[in-house]
């Protein structure tokens, strides 16, 4: 496996994209390298980034209009039928209204049906509660055959859409609608599965997510003028979880910190919480959304308010560590 | 179970066609009253259905279930998964006997149809609604993306199932993409388990409501097993737009205490009664 760098202006000076947008030019990369790619949308199709592919292959596209179950159910039917489709619409429509039709003809069926559910988090802004996905994480978590991913950034959204269509299979692809920062470079690996370390550190381990991957490293390097030395990892697949990279950070550093922008419960928290439960017990602080919808607000104002930036994350875990032991329990 | 072993090929005859579907129905009984749990009066219902398609009308191999060049079966109302065990079993799929192993811990023959786990099952259904999309996404695919012209695909939906909005949905994408390759059968039992279709939720202008969304409507009597062949043939021709066949037929067809009682919706015969009823078969029509 290569290393994986970070750009090294992205703390400095970060070029912003959205994530959604690599998810688009990965998807019309997967189109031109194998036909059997379709893109199917509900009346989302611009701002969920598959314009491209519909212009380039308007027969491989497929409008559903505003309808969830049927998205992901044609879907299925077209995976049946030997092609690889992807999904799109809002997250918190889809998967946030189709679970069962997913679960059953999807997941239950093993059809290669890919679920993009653009627009998570609390990044979506003045749209407020209602349209930011939060529990995203949790639901797809739990259901068998069903592979979770939510990219850093928007170069990596990009990887992990060709990865995707080079190994179809059940999965739920994570993406954000706002201008996130871009930390990861053209050449930086992506894999479904593996965990990536960031940046070493001998005191905590922060494991991170999707966009709340590049807040952990500005959280460690704020850490790192306290003296405390924190490890970043950085999980893009959150199922399967790369047990054998997050057990070894924590065998190294005797702490955890989750940062996910999705609710504590159920998701990258209730992931390691599992994990560590089960195979090597330490404090787990869980940063996220605790038991609460979002509101409506600017994206930075709403990460604020949900101390999900990384000087508010890096005063968060300082505390933590005041407050509890270091070390197994 | 006192199965006999007898295996039906593709016919056109009226009679073996109906030599069949007694057979089937014979074998819903039995699988039933054996499991001691599972729907009667569905099954029962849509054996002549199901018997037209697997013994006349679709292209399939029972000797090879993934044959790429089949005509492809959603069987989207998934609780009435004995008819098509039955006729799987009865095509040649998997051995007669082991119709007698349903719903059991272990069996090949889930409570509902599981992908993967019995040859001939195409897609995993029970929850409902979800049949009609899938079946519509394969025609798409067929029709609209590889051109194939010669496959076609074959969806049954409960009368009851028409209550999820996902049908609706799939109704829609299928009347706009013109499936013309895409033919449902709707099992117009009028009942389903709280009680009478058009008490529990009316489908009121039932083939206006079709014909609104695009699709060319047949009416049949969906008991007379010659009638659904010539349905399923003319929905066949029908190429600029899917064809939805009204199936109408009688719950618990063919056992005399079943008929038109919604109560047996989702209840076995005891074995006594799965006596009577093969009694009943026997000296029926069919």
């Amino acid at each position: 496996m290569s290393v994986y760098q970070i750009d090294p202006k992205a703390l400095v000076e970060p070029r912003l994209e959205p994530i959604r947008h690599g998810f688009g030019r990965g998807l019309l990369a997967a189109g031109e390298t194998d036909e059997r790619v379709v893109a199917l949308c509900a009346d989302l199709t611009e701002s969920t980034c598959m314009h491209h592919f519909k212009a380039r292959f308007p027969e491989r596209f497929v409008e559903v209009g505003i309808a969830e179950q049927n998205l992901v159910t044609v879907a299925a039917g077209l995976a049946h039928a030997g092609k690889i489709p992807f999904t799109s619409s809002y997250a918190a429509f889809s998967p946030g209204r189709n679970w069962e039709q997913i679960k059953t003809t999807a997941c239950m069926n093993r059809r290669p049906v890919i679920v993009c559910g653009s627009h998570a988090g609390i990044n979506v802004g003045y749209d407020g509660a209602t349209h930011q996905m939060l529990e995203d994480l949790a639901i797809m978590r739990v259901l068998p055959n069903m592979r979770v991913i939510a990219p850093g950034d928007s170069l990596e959204a990009e990887r992990a859409t060709l990865a995707i269509a080079a190994d179809p299979a059940p999965t739920y692809l994570r993406l954000a609608r706002d201008q996130t920062p871009v930390f990861s470079r053209p050449d930086s690996p992506f894999q479904i599965g593996p965990a990536y370390p960031l940046r070493e550190g001998s005191d905590v381990s922060l494991i991170a997510t999707g966009t709340m991957t590049y807040q952990a490293l500005v959280a460690a390097s704020l850490l790192d003028r306290h003296g405390i030395s924190a490890e970043v990892v950085h999980v893009p697949t959150v199922k399967p979880l790369d047990e054998a990279t997050v057990l070894a950070s924590l065998r190294k550093t005797g702490r955890a910190v989750t940062i996910e922008e999705a609710q504590i419960a159920g998701g990258l928290g209730g992931a390691i919480c599992e994990l560590t439960a089960r195979a090597h017990p330490v404090v787990v602080q869980r940063l996220g959304l605790r038991d609460r919808y979002g509101e409506t607000g600017a994206p930075t104002e709403l990460l604020e308010k949900f101390r999900l930036t990384g000087r508010l994350i890096a005063e968060d875990i300082e505390r933590g560590l005041d407050s509890t032991p270091k070390g197994s329990l | 179970m006192g199965l006999d072993e007898r295996v039906f090929t593709r016919t056109d005859d009226d009679v073996q066609l109906r030599r069949v579907v007694r057979v089937v129905r014979e074998d819903i009984v039995r699988m039933l009253a054996a499991a001691g749990s599972g729907h009667s009066a569905g099954p029962l219902g849509m054996a002549e259905q199901l018997t037209a398609l697997y013994f006349n009308v679709m292209r399939h191999d029972p000797a090879n279930p993934d044959w790429p060049d089949r005509d492809l079966f959603f069987l989207s109302n998934g609780h009435v998964a004995p008819v098509l065990y039955a006729v799987l079993a009865r095509a040649g799929y998997f051995p007669v006997a082991e119709l007698g192993t349903l719903r059991r811990l272990g069996s090949r023959l889930q409570g509902h149809p599981e992908r993967g786990a019995l040859p001939g099952v195409e897609s995993t259904s029970g929850p409902l609604g979800c049949g009609l999309s899938q079946a519509a996404g394969y025609a798409h695919a067929l029709r609209n993306i590889d051109h194939v012209k010669r496959r076609f695909v074959y969806v049954t939906l409960g009368d009851g199932e028409l209550d999820e909005g996902n049908v609706w949905e799939a109704a829609m994408f299928a009347g706009k993409y013109k499936l013309g390759n895409l033919i449902a059968l709707v099992d117009r039992n009028n009942i389903q388990i709280d009680g009478a279709t058009e008490d529990v939720m009316p489908l009121t202008g039932l083939r206006a409501k079709w014909e609104a969304f695009d699709w060319h409507v047949l009416d049949i009597d969906g008991n007379d097993v010659r009638a659904v062949v010539d349905a399923l043939v003319l929905g066949q021709k029908v190429s600029w737009a899917p064809t939805v066949i009204l199936a109408n037929t009688v719950p618990g067809r063919g056992v005399p205490f079943m008929e038109y009682d919604h109560s047996w919706h989702g209840k076995p015969p005891t074995p006594a009664q799965a006596a009577e009823a093969l009694r009943a078969l026997a000296g029926g029509e069919s």
